[in-house]
């Protein structure tokens, strides 16, 4: 009996289950790469432990024609195999009619046979020790040859690879050759074993230009290049560390003046989180833009800062790249858990300002929104991303940026205008926007000096324990708060062309599975709207929308709905109108785990799945 | 009490280079217990920064929690202050600098926001080599919460409750000797004859300057039995070496004995005198600073004085090569790379 076969064109997963450090990373982005010069919409994700050396490792591959860029449910269509630690956990993720690319220079373990998948054996082992003498090499080009199979089995032009290449050793040419042998090692040894390509392959399309790919963490660090941030001021922590780095990489490249050795900034690695985040408010008070990256154990700790720099209302950007918690939780796992623990981080009465990213492009954009409303509104930003945009590199539209661009400086009163106020009151509310002026240190012979402090204080910043005072300043602040969605991007709706009694609210990640999902509900005939939220505290629309739908489905990638509960709170709307999605284990949400929240709440179609 | 300093001063106060009399230095009331050891540092702080003739507003005050920490209010009324949290101002003071390197930065911290709290703070800016003074007014106990015991509590002090401390205390001086700080210092609120002119150097000084203060608390551990009581202190001070502070203008005119003297020479021109008492050990040298303090420890005596400097070693500014335009002064329009960068970005992105 012929086993069955996947036929797809540009509308596949395709999974490699390496060992972590044995050198896959830079072959399967390699792979991801030769898709997205293909012209092909890609998704690629890292699946890793969090271990240096030694553990399964994952790297995942969406390529999708339409693209849908969330991760696809439902198991895999081939699986390249190259770790036998979990080949047999492996081989059961791959989808009736997948197919299994695995080393056969010894026989595969009849544990893993299965009669519904088709198997690609490929001595990989056998190639790599006729043809290196090196165990490193032999290791290194492993990963290139079975790229070089792939390439022939999916149909993907060699000069795509070989350019890429090229590329990706511009600086050590040496290496091209030997990298471009061994991926043609891989492709004949692929085309002399099988029928290539395959049903499922890769056509050449043009559905990618005007799109990068990027990391969400390279795209923050750049974003506070375009910010004018001169200070980051971190601790390292999976997986926000490579926000802090990004930022060092382009201030280095941009920032650095070879002739005077200056640089235009500083990244201070800080002895904790606690530090990295005094450290930004010190500069902040002093009127550089400064920000710290980090991740939810990192946010515990900066907590009390948090509620410093509310209170004493010094601006700060913090940059917040979630994981699984709660505790060290899931480090190398993404989710969006640290919603509630920022927006009401730290004692007594506080709130935040929250901007939540859903790609690279975005996370550029919302970090310079970021210091932006930092100083216009002089309080901490929080910029919540996680780790599946983070630390992928995501596919999203070109970074834009206009030369005529005003970075929002706030309301900081120079020396000039100090001379000519009679009295400089620190927390005076001079123009009834609930903003009052700051100065910095240094300015002003006689006029402007201040006390910053977190204790209570008047108007004219002494320090008072009067109860009228204290809560006339607590009540400004507030106000403040209510008053910022003006500073703040507005929710991004999608409405559908037919009308519809159903809204979806999403944030940050959740948005590539809820377009996903929404298409497949608009296939079966069910129109949805949706909003996505990207800043707390929300916009007017957003009471607009859960007011104009007749049924709300909040997405959370958390246990406890914790958006859903910020909408609640906030907008004081009826905690039975607002139900829940819900995903937290640790994975990418995808679209059907979003459907399979929203089918059997949505009329019509609950109905329809009973009777089925 | 009164609660308003009055503003009246006396019309023939002398008035420094800069032409600001002492009033220029001062701040507001004090509101620490009469005879607090803090109140007599402030007004060291405020006789040194008059006698270096600092531009106030060019001046910057950290704290962070605790009695100390409320003492930045009660002086320099005319530079911006920082009252930050509990433990955490090195980190505050270290963003600050990062930003502008052209103030003076003076924090003051006491020993529980140092030694207990702040201790992982506290190590961390003495390995940045932060340029600042770091003034720690050390009293042995937490006053603002009533006299607990703290981490510089001596070992067999007696606390006000008769209670005896069982355990090793810390030595800020020690530590920060032992983790590279470039100057230290300790000193004693009752003895400004030695404050003022260690305040004047450790300001002068590029880089971290740590001066460890005894400060009695009088209200919690001035008692009998108490080591940071004015009088066990009076009685075992070991006055190490005696700072005169030039200016870089000034020429030596005090006479010192031959060989008595040591020269020391600071970044901005300006120079140490040091008059050598009892010991006669080389201020430059780390290990025979150390070796000095754990001999004065042993003879039950506390060593005061400048116990170590190193004019040379470069500050965080330097090792970190930023700008020396102060990072906050610099145009957006220098900080931003703007479109044509981006495109090629994009396209690098390819």
């Amino acid at each position: 009996m012929q086993k069955p076969k996947i036929d797809a064109v540009n509308d596949f997963v395709v999974k490699f289950a390496n060992v972590n450090g044995s050198g896959s990373a830079s072959a399967n982005t390699l792979f991801a790469k030769s898709i997205f010069r293909s012209g092909v919409p890609v998704a690629p994700r890292n699946i890793f432990p969090s271990n240096i050396q030694g553990l399964p490792t994952w790297y995942e591959v969406r390529v999708s024609e339409q693209g849908y860029l969330a991760k696809r449910a439902g198991g895999v269509d081939l699986m390249v195999s190259v770790n036998p630690q979990s080949l047999l956990d492996d081989v059961q993720e791959v989808r009736t009619g997948g197919y299994f690319l695995y080393d056969d220079t010894r026989p595969l373990d009849i544990r893993a046979i299965r009669k519904d998948i088709n198997y690609l054996g490929v001595p990989l082992t056998e190639i790599t020790n006729r043809e290196y003498e090196d165990a490193r090499l032999r290791q290194l080009f492993k990963n290139v040859i079975y790229i070089g199979a792939l390439a022939a089995l999916l149909d993907i032009e060699l000069s795509v690879y070989d350019k890429l290449i090229e590329e990706q050793f511009a600086k050590k040419p040496k290496l091209v050759k030997p990298n471009c042998d061994a991926l043609r090692l891989g492709y004949d040894a692929a085309k002399e074993r099988f029928d290539c390509p395959l049903p499922v392959r890769v056509e050449q399309r043009d559905l990618v230009d005007g799109k990068i790919m990027m990391t969400g963490n390279s795209a923050c660090g750049l974003g506070a290049v375009y910010a004018g941030a001169t200070v980051a001021a971190w601790y390292p922590i999976t997986p926000s560390t490579s926000v802090a780095e990004a930022f060092e990489k382009y201030a280095s490249q941009l920032r650095y003046d070879a002739e005077k050795d200056e640089k235009n900034y500083v990244v201070i690695q800080a002895e904790d989180e606690l530090a990295a985040f005094g450290m930004v408010i010190g500069a902040n008070w002093n009127g550089a833009r400064a920000f710290t990256a980090t991740s939810g154990p990192g946010v515990s700790l900066m907590t009390e800062f948090l509620g410093l720099a509310y209170f004493a209302e010094v601006p700060a950007v913090l940059i917040d790249v979630q994981r699984a918690g709660p505790s060290t939780g899931m480090p190398t796992r993404t989710q969006q858990g640290d919603i509630l623990s920022c927006v009401y981080a730290s004692h007594g009465d506080t709130r935040h300002v929250c901007l939540f990213p859903a790609d690279p492009k975005e996370c550029f954009e919302l970090t310079v929104a970021a210091f932006d409303a930092a100083e216009r509104l002089q309080t901490p930003i929080i910029l919540l991303t996680d780790l599946d945009v983070g630390m992928n590199d995501c596919l999203c539209d070109d970074l834009e940026w206009s030369d005529s661009y005003q970075h929002d400086r706030g309301k900081v009163m120079d020396a000039d205008q100090l001379e000519a106020l009679e009295k400089f009151g620190r927390y005076r509310d001079i123009d009834g926007d609930f903003i009052p002026y700051r100065t910095l240190p240094g300015t002003h012979p006689e006029k402007g000096a201040f006390f910053t402090r977190g204790t209570s204080r008047d108007e004219d910043a002494i320090y008072t324990e009067k109860g009228d005072a204290y809560q006339r300043n607590m009540e400004r602040l507030l106000a403040k708060w209510f008053s910022a969605p003006d500073y703040l991007p507005a929710p991004k709706i999608v409405t559908a062309s037919d009308s519809s009694e159903i809204g979806i609210i999403h944030y940050g990640t959740s948005r590539d599975a809820v377009t996903e999902a929404v298409d497949q509900l608009s296939a079966d005939g069910i129109a949805a709207d949706t909003l996505q939220i990207m800043a707390i505290p929300f916009h007017d629309a957003v009471r607009k929308f859960i007011d104009s739908h007749e049924y709300v489905f909040v997405v959370d990638q958390n246990r406890d709905a914790q958006m859903r509960t910020v909408l609640i709170n906030e907008l004081d709307c009826d905690p039975a109108k607002l139900r829940s999605v819900l995903h937290y284990d640790g994975t990418p949400l995808s679209a059907d785990a979003v459907l399979t929240w929203l089918r059997p709440n949505i009329p019509g179609l609950a109905e329809q799945s009973r009777m089925e | 009490m009164s609660y308003i300093k009055p503003q009246f001063r006396h019309p023939q106060l002398p008035a420094n280079e800069r032409g600001f009399t002492r009033t220029a230095y001062e701040g507001l009331i004090s509101t620490l217990c009469a005879g607090c050891g803090h109140d007599s540092i402030s007004a060291a702080i405020i006789q040194a920064c008059w006698e270096l003739s600092l531009e106030p507003h060019r001046i910057a005050k950290v704290s962070g929690i605790g009695c100390s920490s409320k003492s930045p209010t009660y002086f320099l009324n005319k530079s911006h202050g920082f009252n930050s949290v509990h433990g955490r101002m090195p980190s505050v003071a270290t963003g600050a600098y990062a930003a502008n390197h052209e103030l003076t930065y003076i924090g003051v911290s006491g020993d529980g926001d140092s030694a207990s709290i702040g201790m992982g703070q506290f190590a961390h800016v003495v390995r940045r080599n932060i340029n600042m003074l770091y003034m720690v007014e050390n009293n042995g106990c937490y006053g603002l919460t009533k006299g607990q015991d703290s981490a510089t509590a001596d070992e067999g002090s007696k606390s006000r409750t008769g209670q005896i401390n069982p355990f090793e205390n810390i030595d800020l001086v020690g530590v920060a000797l032992e983790i590279g700080a470039t100057f230290v210092a300790r000193s004693f609120s009752g003895d400004k004859q030695q404050l003022v002119p260690l305040i004047k150097a450790a300001i002068a000084h590029r880089g971290f300057a740590l001066i460890d203060v005894i400060s009695p608390c009088v209200t919690f551990n001035n008692h009998h039995g108490s080591t940071k009581s004015y009088d066990y202190t009076r009685e075992h001070v070991q006055a190490g070496n005696i700072v005169d502070f030039v200016p870089s203008e000034t020429e030596i005119t005090a006479n010192y004995e031959e060989g008595a003297s040591h020269n020391v020479a600071l970044h901005d021109g300006s120079r140490l005198n040091l008059v050598k008492t009892t010991t006669d050990y080389d201020p430059g040298d780390r290990r025979n600073a150390i070796a000095a303090l754990q001999d004065s420890r042993a003879n039950n005596q506390i060593l005061t004085g400048l116990i170590y400097i190193d004019p040379e070693e470069p500050d965080f500014h330097q090792m970190m090569k930023i700008a020396n335009t102060p990072l906050n002064k610099i145009e957006m329009s220098t900080l931003c790379p703007g479109t044509s960068t981006l495109t090629d970005i994009n396209q690098s992105l390819k």
